[in-house]
């Protein structure tokens, strides 16, 4: 098999590097890539959307459509970690371990039977560590600035790098920060496994939702200047605002899928301690 | 309303996607209707952009307002009407008929599976209706990422299959987005017809001869053409009913659609079989396609993987004929696109109501079938006789077009080849009604025993089967209509 | 001769590129493990992502922000000052989809692993055909 691989990869690339002899040297301004359509972008961007991050308006305006299905290919990718993974809860395990928090002793309840939740007794699985007292606090006094910033980037996707895709991996990060420093369940108390596969859609939808409005309000699907008469503002600046809206959806979307993913892969499904 | 179609067409799949998703775990009892009728405004869309296509010429629709190129266009002809029709029509048929059977198999996992079936189902319509190279990459993902996860939820083996057809499929992918890499730095643009407006001057440069193969290379990847076709056989076998009688019909036949499109519409006929010399070379490949996988069929003895293998023996047959060069070709590679999307669905959907029933699908469980599930299996012999290539049924005329421009290219052996698999499949299929036919001997010999009552399966996956069995001879007896009226003008007029 | 070593010099770019790719291509194909196998497919990936990423710079100019921010709605804009920002857009999909495939494959080769208790493509395949 190596031997194989060695000659379709010698192969493949002497092909590649005999096809890269007339392509443009590196950073010319002149190659065609450079000369015949981003020039549009660049120089009308202001004008027609009054957004000055280039990126952001082409991502969200000009090729908007491209976006709600990599926001579709996010929500696809959470889903089938899920439909794959998830063991349905249904099935509880029989010995059910609780550790009594200030003595340190470890009870063993077997067939199913449970403690009611309480202050004095937590979970725990079978390879439970004590989790650290530094990390811990540490942890919790970082994951709110966290999220501010998240929320920082979303926001200010206009006009400075950012946007719903980076802010929504930070803010998926920020739980994804609680479930590694505490443990799985300590975040899924936070955001429970029915409120992010229900946000997860609804993000997308959100970006979906508002092409579909410019679409009944008469205009093309996903042309934001139909926004202007729900808005009561000029179409570009109708523009502007659907730009924040669909980002909004795309952020909401990216946080839940991460967290998705994570929940699944961490635990293969069971949804107990995690990592 | 009516020229909203082509985004009402992908829209109303991807909310009802995202709807079913939330009603998933509120309720599980609307799934099934939201997705039917998701599907049924698909099949009005595009039966009325085909309708508008025939009358009017090519639909055009801006998305987000901006013209082409500076925006993402919709780009809908004859040749898209026809496959957008094919393929909204079978997967609402396949979801109906296997509405029992996904019960059957993983009922608490209902609502996510069909929220991955109309993704995939988006984004097969999305492959076949976009005008923009880059627009089609995110589609083929979003078609190839629901696929792996609907494949995976089978039986024991399906996730290492599944884990293999994902390699190739991503490598297949990675390529069609070299190649459009590639014709982005040489001409700029991501739009299809202005990209084939800038290239006609480039056409001697490397850059768009590798553009060209690679793009090839990819989709071939994809849809299961010889050699990269080890990945189909057993994803497709080890999949649930469900899924691998939507994923069998039309994933493989929507890539013959990219690869289609790739020649007539982006590299125009006259690079692609003119300037370049590749026709020989992959017509050859076809012819090897077709054999092989017509051999490799005889030699299993389950039913399921012995169709796949003939799905890959099909492949060969629209490359083939696409690559043939010539008018006739053409239009067999085109019409052989819906008439196999049919076919297949036929057979595989049998395969389901065997499964349902008894279990099974190796041979020894087909015994004695005839007498129990008569409906199916007339149904089958339908779909076979299809497969075979005989009349009034669909496959003798696309296989009819494929003969015809093998002997006007003078491809002999392409030809051969065609005849050969047919006869191949009338010992396949001939030898499965055997085996159907005669039922086990039993215990009581010289008593007669009462026959064995008609065990069939429920309606709701019998009448969805006989309907694709009519179209399969109806789509038949109207294939001159078809012909003339859709593909001839899906073929620039320069081909002969 | 002469001639040609500029040229490699001035292309630079392409021939790492490619360098990534059949690096991540060569994992693909000839490793055993599946983890090694996800990771080759990764590299792959980030190679192509890198190529269209350099499609986009040019000599002397800035990140496709406008200098002038919200305000500068009445200045000129010259493209010239600015990178091309179509192939940033268009690689902002294809880490997205790069991470969706991850993602789809580790839950794979978790399922893969609960049934079979390896990761080894030989081992696994043994354990088949042993059934």
């Amino acid at each position: 098999m190596k031997i194989i691989g060695l000659i379709i990869t010698i192969i493949t690339g002497a092909f590649l590097v005999y096809a890269a002899a007339d392509f443009p040297a590196w950073s010319d301004p002149n190659s065609p890539a450079s000369t015949y359509l981003s020039p549009y972008f660049i120089e009308n961007s202001m004008k027609d959307t009054s957004v000055p991050n280039f990126v952001t308006s082409l991502l969200a305006d000009y090729r908007g459509f491209d976006t709600m299905f990599e926001t579709t290919v996010i929500f696809t990718a959470g889903l089938v970690c899920f439909i794959l993974l998830r063991i349905s809860g249904r099935k509880e395990p029989e010995t059910s371990h609780y550790r009594h928090v200030l003595t340190g002793v470890t009870v063993t309840l077997k067939e199913g039977r449970k403690i009611p939740a309480s202050e004095d007794f937590e979970r725990i699985d079978d390879l439970w560590t004590p989790p650290d007292l530094i990390i811990k606090t540490g942890c919790r006094l970082m994951i709110p600035f966290i999220q501010l910033f998240a929320l920082y980037v979303i926001a200010h996707g206009h006009s400075s790098p950012g946007g719903g895709f980076q802010g929504g991996v930070i803010l998926g990060a920020s739980i994804i920060l609680l479930a590694i420093s505490h443990d799985l369940r300590t975040a899924l108390e936070r955001m429970r496994e029915k409120v992010v596969a229900i946000l997860c859609p609804v993000g997308v939808a959100i970006y979906a939702g508002t092409g579909t409005l410019c679409l009944l309000l008469g205009l093309n699907f996903l042309d934001y200047s139909a926004l202007a008469s729900v808005l009561h503002v000029d179409p570009i600046a109708a523009r502007s605002h659907g730009i924040l809206m669909v980002e909004i959806g795309v952020g909401i979307a990216v946080m839940t899928t991460m967290i998705w993913i994570y929940n699944n892969i961490s635990s293969a499904g069971k949804y107990n301690q995690g990592l | 309303m009516s020229q909203q179609y082509p985004a009402l067409l992908v829209i109303v799949p991807l909310l009802s996607a995202f709807a079913i998703s939330i009603a998933g775990w509120v309720n599980k009892r609307l799934c099934f209707p939201i997705i039917v009728t998701a599907l049924s405004v698909a099949v009005y869309a595009s039966v009325g952009l085909l309708l508008t296509v025939l009358e009017k010429g090519v639909v055009i629709y801006h998305l987000g307002g901006w013209p082409p190129p500076v925006g993402i266009a919709y780009y809908v002809d004859h040749l898209n009407g026809l496959v957008l029709v094919v393929v909204s029509l079978v997967a609402l048929l396949n979801v109906i008929a296997c509405k029992k059977s996904i019960e059957q198999e993983f009922p608490d996992k209902a609502a996510p599976f069909y929220t991955l079936y109309l993704l995939m189902v988006t984004g097969l319509l999305g492959i076949v209706v976009t005008g923009d190279a880059f627009n089609l990459y995110v589609l083929l993902e979003i078609a190839a990422l629901t696929g792996y996860g609907l494949l995976a939820m089978g039986e024991e083996r399906a996730p290492l299959s599944t884990l293999n057809y994902l390699y190739m499929g991503t490598i297949g992918a990675c390529f069609y987005l070299l190649g459009v890499g590639y014709l982005y730095i040489v001409t700029g643009s991501l739009n299809m017809v202005d990209i084939a407006r800038l290239l006609p001057p480039l056409y001697q440069s490397r850059a768009v001869l590798a553009a060209f193969i690679i793009c090839m290379v990819g989709v071939w990847l994809k849809m299961a053409f010889f050699p990269l076709h080890a990945w189909l056989p057993n994803a497709y076998t080890h999949a649930p009913s469900a899924a691998s009688s939507l994923i069998a019909p039309l994933v493989t036949k929507v890539m013959v659609y990219v690869m289609i499109r790739l020649i007539l519409t982006i590299f125009t006929p006259e690079f692609a079989f003119a300037t370049l010399a590749l026709n020989n070379i992959v017509v050859w490949l076809a012819v090897i396609a077709i054999v092989m996988g017509a051999i490799l069929a005889l030699a299993e003895r389950n039913l399921k993987r012995m169709l796949t293998f003939i799905i890959v023996a099909e492949v060969g047959y629209m490359v083939g004929g696409a690559w043939l060069g010539n008018r006739a070709g053409m239009t067999g590679a085109i019409l052989h696109i819906a008439n196999d999307a049919l076919m297949t669905l036929c057979v595989f959907l049998v395969v389901g109501n065997i499964v349902y029933k008894v279990k099974g699908y190796a041979f020894e469980n087909l015994q004695g079938l005839f007498r129990k599930m008569p409906f199916t299996m007339g149904a089958f012999v339908v779909g076979a006789m299809s497969i075979i290539g005989v009349p009034p049924t669909c496959g003798f005329f696309s296989k009819w077009y494929l003969i015809l421009g093998a002997l006007q290219a003078g491809h002999y052996g392409f030809m051969a080849a065609l005849i050969f698999s047919s006869l191949v499949s009338v010992v396949l299929f001939f030898r499965i009604f055997e085996i159907c036919y005669y039922e086990p001997f039993s215990d009581h010999h010289g008593h007669d025993h009462p026959p064995e009552p008609m065990d069939e399966a429920p309606p709701l996956m019998v009448v969805p089967l006989l309907i694709v069995a009519v179209i399969l001879i109806l789509v038949g007896l109207y294939t001159g209509d078809i012909v003339n009226h859709i593909i001839k003008f899906a073929i620039p007029e320069g081909l002969v | 001769m002469a001639e040609l070593i500029p040229t490699i010099i001035a292309k630079y770019n392409y021939w790492i590129y490619i360098t990534l790719m059949m690096i991540g291509l060569y994992a693909m194909i000839a490793k055993n493990n599946l983890v090694k196998k996800i990771v080759g497919m990764n590299i792959f990936q980030t190679a192509i992502i890198l190529f269209y990423v350099s499609i986009g710079v040019k000599k002397g100019a800035t990140i496709p922000i406008s200098a002038g921010g919200h305000g500068a709605v009445h200045e000129a804009v010259h493209a010239a000052d600015y990178l091309n920002p179509l192939p940033h857009v268009l690689m902002l999909t294809a880490i997205v989809v790069g991470v969706a495939t991850l993602g789809v494959a580790l839950a794979l080769a978790l399922r893969i692993y609960s049934r079979y208790n390896t990761l080894e493509e030989d081992e696994i395949l043994a354990q088949i055909r042993k059934k």
